[in-house]
């Protein structure tokens, strides 16, 4: 099994983290993994993106052009990656400030409006593990209790009282995940 | 962890006793982490900020002149500045570990990925006849391994070593094992000069000769002790390369690549496989000499204009077509640009 995911937003919307998490999470698992950021002048406000790939064998070539799954949380992003996707792959957005929705027909897509859950629970911070919640939902690569035992790893200490919330919000995002 | 913390952590693990750097992007990670790690603290290694790069590379040079395991990191443009301190320390044959984690150039270039300084790693980089011993990490875990090594070679060979290393690889997370914590060395070679006890002459630690015979001397054992290198030191790892009617010379992110395109290309047919130097300086050319009595074409993929590519057709030596496949400026090839530039040579 190999899993070949990019994930894109803006900086500050936790894109870097949620792949860091992912990457801790599938490291408990015992698997081979790798999380190559897009670095540079970058900015909250700026496009950030992360590759991750998770995969049973030796990871080849950390930088791709295709995946298996984006997840995508504005427009420039789903502009840019939305071509990227592999023919039979999936593409998992919210819908938050988007205007032009995706259009391919050869990929499944999937809708997890996490900005606006985020919001309802009055913990806006947790919007990426919502949108995490709702990709384990539909691509179960990494069981639950390694990605909580992957939030201990990738969270500094002062942080862990923090947890309960981030594993609700991850069950909220596979709750409210939906196909398109 | 990303490949610049791997550089850090294993450095106090291999028993380093010194890090002098300056920060750069996009290797800070490593004088980042291990000022936060207090090395001082665990295993009394000196860690300090210093004033430029090269300040850095002098107190480098210093603190190997005393026989101690010392190191620098920096990033292409910083490299620049300490080519001065680095052509004295190996002129004064000093062991000591530097890293590069290449960014596009020239000048002050960009801040992402690039392999655009194998010319000045390989062939010198400061004046005089002088190499450095080159190891070229392509994973995260190489990165960790690769210093302990450093070391190794560093002292074995009395040789300025360089880690050779990208952007990509420094900012890169993967997973990687470390090795337990290795003591401090208590004691220093009998080169080292530690001042004058009554029972031996001084030492003196100097690359200045004027007299030209007696400088002459000196370059012939520098010019053996490479050659020594290169018959003992040659590193590299061979992928698919069994049955390759074509294959891909490439190192560290290049070579990740290369490995991708590989499986793209053989499911398409074509017998692709992959030498990837482990080690630049010495060069495996033995080993690409024999390949291309095999092989019909040998592409060097690298994230530059073309410069390992040079040292693939001395090894070839005309026997076979060797091209350049590469993208520059901090772009990194993709798996399936490689497998087109293939196609379009085959």
């Amino acid at each position: 099994m190999t899993e070949e995911i990019i994930i894109a937003g803006f900086g500050g919307q936790g894109v870097l983290s949620m792949g860091k998490i992912m990457a801790y999470s599938a490291v408990m698992q015992d698997m081979e993994v790798s999380w190559m950021p897009s670095y540079g002048p970058e900015m909250r406000g700026g496009t950030a993106n992360v590759m991750v790939i998770i995969s049973d064998e030796r990871i080849s070539s950390p930088i791709i052009r295709n995946f298996d799954t984006a997840i995508i949380l504005n427009q420039q992003s789903l502009d840019k990656f939305e071509e990227s996707v592999k023919p039979g792959g999936m593409l998992i957005y919210d819908s938050n400030g988007i205007t032009r929705h995706p259009e391919r027909k050869d990929i499944k897509i999937y809708m997890v409006d996490a900005a606006e859950e985020a919001g309802r629970m009055k913990s806006p911070k947790t919007f990426n593990m919502i949108v995490l919640g709702g990709f384990l939902k539909v691509k179960p690569v990494i069981r639950l209790e390694n990605v909580i035992k992957g939030l201990k790893k990738s969270l500094p200490e002062r942080y862990h009282n923090l947890i309960p919330m981030n594993e609700k919000a991850l069950e909220r995002g596979m709750e409210i995940i939906r196909e398109v | 962890m990303k490949g610049n913390e791997a550089v850090a952590e294993a450095a106090i693990r291999a028993g380093a006793d010194g890090y002098f750097g300056y920060p750069i992007t996009p290797q800070s990670e490593i004088l980042e982490y291990l000022m936060e790690a207090k090395p001082h603290e665990r295993t009394g290694m000196v860690v300090l900020q210093a004033e430029s790069e090269v300040a850095a590379i002098n107190m480098v040079y210093g603190g190997a002149a005393c026989g101690k395991k010392v190191m620098t990191s920096s990033s292409s443009p910083g490299i620049s500045l300490k080519q001065e301190g680095i052509t004295y320390i190996a002129g004064a044959e000093l062991p000591c570990l530097i890293v590069n984690v290449v960014r596009g150039g020239p000048g002050l270039g960009t801040i992402q990925p690039a392999q655009s300084d194998y010319f000045q790693a390989t062939k010198g980089g400061g004046h005089g006849d002088y190499h450095l011993i080159v190891l070229a990490p392509s994973s995260v875990q190489e990165m960790a391994d690769f210093v302990e090594l450093s070391f190794e070679l560093a002292f074995k060979y009395r040789n300025p070593v360089m880690m050779l290393s990208d952007g990509a690889i420094g900012q890169m997370m993967e997973k990687v094992w470390l090795k337990p914590q290795k003591e401090r060395s208590k004691t220093v070679p009998e080169w080292a000069t530690t001042g004058k006890p009554p029972t031996r002459e001084r030492v003196i630690i100097t690359s200045l000769d004027l007299d030209p015979h007696r400088q002459e001397k000196f370059n012939e054992k520098l010019v053996s002790k490479y050659n020594e290198i290169r018959e003992k030191e040659v590193r590299f790892e061979e992928l698919s390369c069994e049955d390759a009617e074509y294959i891909f010379v490439a190192y560290g992110t290049s070579a990740r690549v290369c490995m991708k395109a590989i499986q793209l290309a053989r499911a398409q047919g074509i017998k692709a496989g992959l030498l990837r130097p482990i080690t630049l300086f010495p060069f495996p050319s033995k080993r690409l000499n024999e390949l291309s009595g095999r092989a019909r074409m040998m592409v060097s993929v690298e994230m530059s204009a073309g410069q390992m590519v040079e040292d693939v057709m001395l090894s070839v030596n005309g026997r076979i077509p060797v091209y350049h496949f590469g993208r520059m400026g901090g772009i990194v090839t993709t798996p399936e640009e490689v497998v087109d530039f293939l196609k379009s040579k085959i």
